[in-house]
């Protein structure tokens, strides 16, 4: 029984390719736009949030603001007003922060074996790394104890080990001379690929302690970074910290405030706009080729079993059961749906890997896109292939081979 | 074995009620070639789609070998169709793109019998229908109406039914191919099938041996054409009968 039910599906299907490849067609472009569609939505989406990772999540940046003194305003940032210990009762004190890294950072002439560079010299703390998202390549990254016995260590840039050493080096070990004190390379960075003036991979990386007594000589610090554990503690953190750092500094009235605060939570607004406007955009693209593919199922449909009406009415003439005939259907729609749903899957994901390999745009396949697509063309599919059959089934035979 | 009872069949057009059959009653015994005649309206089509069990009546006893047809559901009415009834169009109404053998297959579909026992089934009736060897892989619609209508009637024998109904057999066919068909039909009677024809042409339905003659939804007539030659049949029935079985 059940071969015969597939023997007859695979004949009548195979009977008017015409009819069947454009069912199936209608199917693979509305499964496969919606599949490529929500694949390059979430992959743009995905890479603008990796791109607002890269400067380091989550950040709040402070840094001295303009030195009021009775008569003379210095320029804002030049003043010497956080120190160390601000850096250490922030982390202390505040909840919801990942880490606190104070900085020092000044440019210098840098100098290794017969070749040297001018490049940004920081020296901080081992929670830079978790504060600014960076990863080490090699080597190891500073340590609390070198920063204790403030040890003439280094961490360099990618950029930055590539100007000195040679692309892709191996520089550990070796030694840099800055500011006329040698320092021993204990590890590369992983490259961030940002660019310009604050460019993460040409930097070097130092103890704090050992920058204050080789490099600047005192005991200030020009940044402190603060990185807060999530998106939505950013406005509690940045109230609290500039609640201690005004109490600590003894300063009343916030205008007067000697240090600014810089956060991302502006950047990531906008972006969470943008990326809100594109997810709507293309969800109303991928939902008009699903609503456009299911009409044209329903109309090959349609057509299809109107023109077969005298088919079902000859079947039942010659006392083929109601059941088998619904079956038959049945099984000709769903053989139909997945067909094309196979072959739309297969493009679906095949366009979403040439959008991620050509546009470099992280495009995912997503399940959730998959079954929506799949059930609506199959759904629509199955209810009109086998509800217009099951109607016709059950007119007496000859009604349905009168029909015209 | 075929005995109708004050059959009756009304169709509503809108508020209209028509009555296509007014009660009407007859038997057909096992083995008889029946010709059931009348002008167009008469209501022998109507007829015959009840004696068929394609259509039910509005009221009346239909009994096909002592079951009763008009009590029974959809399944079982499409059962008895296949098992019983062999059914003759005037339309042919054969699947368009399908082979002569798989046309004649059709009825088999479901029935738990083999493809090889189908085949040769088919091949057997196609061959005692008069169609020729070479057109059996022809597909339906590149035949002649002659060749299609042997292709009906041998899908009409393939369950080898109790009775054979054909409806206008030779309706759209020339004068030369109708009597060709009628002396197949007139075959398979020799051979022990009941044979019911419809049909206006006078002239076709003297080829039978009882033309019952319908006319505003009553018989008019009932008539039995010569003894002798219907004698003669049903002494050459018998001995078909053992051939065939």
């Amino acid at each position: 029984m059940i071969k015969d039910l597939f023997k007859e599906t695979i004949w009548s299907l195979a009977g008017n390719k015409i009819r069947s490849g454009l069912t199936i067609l209608g199917i693979v472009i509305g499964i496969a736009s919606v599949i490529t569609m929500v694949s390059i939505g979430q992959g743009a989406q995905s890479s603008i949030e990796s791109n607002i990772q890269s400067i380091g999540s989550n950040l709040i940046v402070i840094s001295p603001g303009a030195q009021r003194g009775a008569t003379v305003n210095t320029g804002r940032g030049s003043a010497q007003t956080l120190t160390v210990e601000d850096a250490e009762t922030i982390k202390a004190q505040v909840a919801d922060i990942k880490g606190v890294s104070p900085e020092v950072s000044k440019r210098y002439q840098i100098t290794a074996k017969g070749t040297n560079t001018n490049t940004q010299v920081v020296g901080t703390v081992p929670d830079y790394l978790e504060v600014r998202s960076l990863k080490v390549d090699f080597g190891s990254f500073l340590t609390d104890q070198q920063n204790k016995t403030s040890a003439k260590v280094a961490v360099l840039g990618p950029t930055t080990r590539d100007d000195l050493f040679g692309i892709n080096a191996d520089p550990i070990g070796q030694t840099i001379r800055i500011k006329n004190v040698d320092f021993e390379i204990i590890g590369v960075t992983l490259s961030k690929g940002g660019s310009g003036f604050m460019n993460p991979d040409d930097q070097v990386y130092v103890p704090l302690t050992s920058a204050q007594h080789f490099l600047s000589g005192d005991t200030f610090v020009s940044t402190i970074s603060v990185a807060a554990t999530d998106q939505n503690s950013m406005v509690v953190v940045q109230q609290q910290v500039t609640d201690l750092l005004m109490q600590r500094h003894k300063i009343t009235d916030s205008t007067q405030a000697d240090f600014n605060i810089m956060n991302q939570t502006d950047i990531v607004a906008t972006a969470s706009s943008i990326t809100g406007t594109f997810t709507i955009l293309l969800s109303s693209i991928a939902g008009i080729s699903l609503l456009v593919g299911g009409i044209g199922i329903m109309n090959m449909m349609l057509t299809t079993v109107t023109e077969r009406t005298r088919e079902i009415g000859l079947r039942k003439a010659v006392g083929v059961r109601k059941i088998y005939i619904n079956l038959q259907f049945l099984a000709e729609a769903v053989v139909l749906t997945f067909l094309g749903g196979g072959v739309g899957i297969f493009l679906g994901w095949l366009a979403s890997l040439l959008v991620a390999k050509f546009v470099n745009l992280p495009a995912q396949v997503s399940m959730s896109s998959i079954l929506l697509a799949f059930g609506v063309s199959a759904g629509v599919g199955i209810i009109f292939g086998f509800y217009p059959a099951r109607r016709a089934a059950n007119l007496s035979p000859i009604e349905a081979l009168r029909y015209e | 074995m075929i005995e109708c009872k004050n059959l009756v069949k009304s169709y509503l057009n809108g508020d209209v009620e028509t009555q296509a059959l007014k009660g009407i009653s007859f038997r057909i015994e096992k083995g008889e070639f029946v010709a059931i005649i009348g002008p167009s309206g008469s209501g022998k089509s109507t007829l015959m789609h009840i004696l068929g069990a394609l259509d039910s009546p509005t009221s009346g006893q239909y009994f096909l070998d002592g079951v009763d047809v008009s009590g029974l559901g959809d399944d079982e009415l499409s059962d008895l169709r296949r098992n019983k009834i062999g059914f003759v169009f005037q339309a042919f109404n054969l699947l368009p793109r399908a082979t002569v053998l798989r046309n004649v297959m059709l009825p088999l579909l479901y029935s738990g019998t083999s493809q090889k026992e189908r085949e040769e089934r088919a091949r057997e009736c196609l061959r005692y229908a008069g169609m020729e060897e070479s057109k059996f892989q022809n597909l339906s619609n590149q035949l002649s109406g002659g060749q299609m209508q042997r292709v009906a009637i041998a899908r009409a024998l393939i369950n080898n039914p109790s009775i054979i109904l054909a409806d206008e057999p030779t309706g759209n066919l020339d004068t030369k191919t109708s009597h060709v068909v009628m002396q197949t039909l007139r075959e398979l009677n020799e051979n022990g099938h009941t044979i019911i024809i419809i049909t206006h042409e006078k002239e076709i339905a003297e080829l039978t041996d009882r033309i019952i003659s319908v006319r505003d939804g009553v018989i008019e007539s009932d008539t039995v054409a010569d003894t002798n030659i219907r004698m003669v049949h049903e002494s050459t029935n018998n001995i078909n009968n053992n051939k065939m079985r």
